[in-house]
């Protein structure tokens, strides 16, 4: 198969027309940029922290974030990068050492932080004891301290926006999976800028890959020679996400455009949710016990630890 | 026809007799679906619809993340 643009072999089939290396590269990088434009995802004298785990999303996100700084004559010296070690056994440690190799060969500061380090155990070691008595999987436990750990390492090192790599595959997932679940509170915090309300003690989180589905983040990943040893990490087939990938896939398979159709229905809904939830948004406060954004008096991250220290 | 097959999610190499002669025919007989896979051959990506030669050997890559 050609290359709609010139004679190469096509290296992929989009919906609209087959591309080889060089135009595919070509229409990645400007798709990811025409997103940051669009949606203003990056000011300019912003102070930028790359959330970033080794795998092929946030090595793409932190690379091209640093070349949409660099096109736009932006100074790099306020890009930094942010990893969170949940302590998954097998698993984190085999990404990061591609991580360091990555941040040191771009020149981009790198913070690691950790689940023991800072809330005491392991992922591995805290979720059979937080989820005890609810039987539930690893990812509840998981999200809220990544997230926790993201917001307040991020706000230490005095940044304006967190970026993050989540591509087309993960929002259409989350679209359905709240929808499926009844619930638009969660789903009007979707979109390419996460969250409805901006406060102090939030860093907005900004979403530059938000029109790149997974199968081009792969390709433009290995296109660009970057180092990712594949690892899975030991919980992802169990929880309700995986099941929601795989349909979408099929239903991908059969019809093209399904997951970019899904994103772009909710985004022409999205302002509308937004406004809906904005009338019964719970206030922001500090949490009682480590002075960060919650919800209620104590933070989930908070309670979850206290039930660690009580077991 | 014997095509090489390395699968890199499952961390295996089979030697695959396929019916067909393209790669969609190969991955609908491995039961995988293309959305989840790259497929290289010789250190190039090549698309569902290449032609494939007895004796191919094929890596599949997992476009899907592990977490």
């Amino acid at each position: 198969m050609q290359c709609n643009k010139c004679n190469n072999n096509a290296v992929i089939a989009l919906q609209h027309g087959s591309l080889c290396k060089s135009h595919f590269v070509d229409y990645f990088e400007e798709k990811v940029f025409k997103t940051i434009n669009k949606f203003q995802l990056i000011g300019r004298n912003e102070k930028l922290c790359v959330a970033v785990s080794g795998g092929k999303d946030s090595l793409t996100v932190l690379y091209l974030t640093k070349k949409y700084l660099e096109k736009n004559n932006i100074p790099t010296n306020n890009l930094t990068a942010l990893a969170v070690d949940e302590g998954i056994d097998q698993y984190r440690e085999k990404t990061l050492v591609d991580l360091k190799k990555f941040c040191e060969e771009h020149s981009v500061p790198l913070t690691i932080v950790s689940f023991e380090q800072e809330l005491g155990k392991t992922l591995d070691e805290a979720y059979p004891i937080i989820n005890k008595d609810a039987n539930k999987k690893p990812c509840n436990v998981c999200g809220v301290w990544r997230r926790y750990l993201l917001n307040k390492h991020a706000k230490k090192l005095g940044a304006d926006k967190v970026i993050t790599g989540h591509n087309l595959d993960d929002e259409a997932q989350a679209i359905i999976m709240n929808i499926f679940k009844a619930n638009t509170a969660l789903a009007a915090r979707l979109g390419p800028i996460s969250g409805i309300q901006e406060h102090d003690l939030f860093i907005q989180r900004v979403k530059p890959l938000y029109f790149c589905a997974e199968k081009e983040v792969r390709l433009y990943a290995l296109l660009k020679n970057f180092q990712i040893e594949f690892t899975e990490c030991p919980y992802s087939k169990e929880g309700y996400r995986h099941h929601i990938q795989e349909m979408l896939n099929e239903f991908e398979h059969q019809y093209k455009g399904t997951k970019q159709g899904i994103v772009n229905s909710f985004l022409a809904m999205l302002p509308l949710l937004q406004n809906q939830e904005k009338q019964s948004l719970p206030t922001i406060q500090q949490c009682s016990k480590c002075q960060e954004a919650s919800n209620k008096n104590i933070c989930n991250a908070c309670i979850m630890k206290e039930t660690i220290q009580n077991a | 026809m014997y095509i090489e097959v390395y699968n890199e999610r499952e961390k295996t190499t089979a030697k695959v007799e396929i019916v067909g002669t393209r790669v969609k025919d190969l991955l609908n007989q491995l039961k995988l679906n293309p959305e989840a896979f790259l497929v290289v051959r010789n250190s190039e990506v090549i698309t569902e619809e290449e032609t494939l030669q007895d004796q191919d050997k094929i890596e599949l890559l997992s476009v899907i993340s592990g977490g």
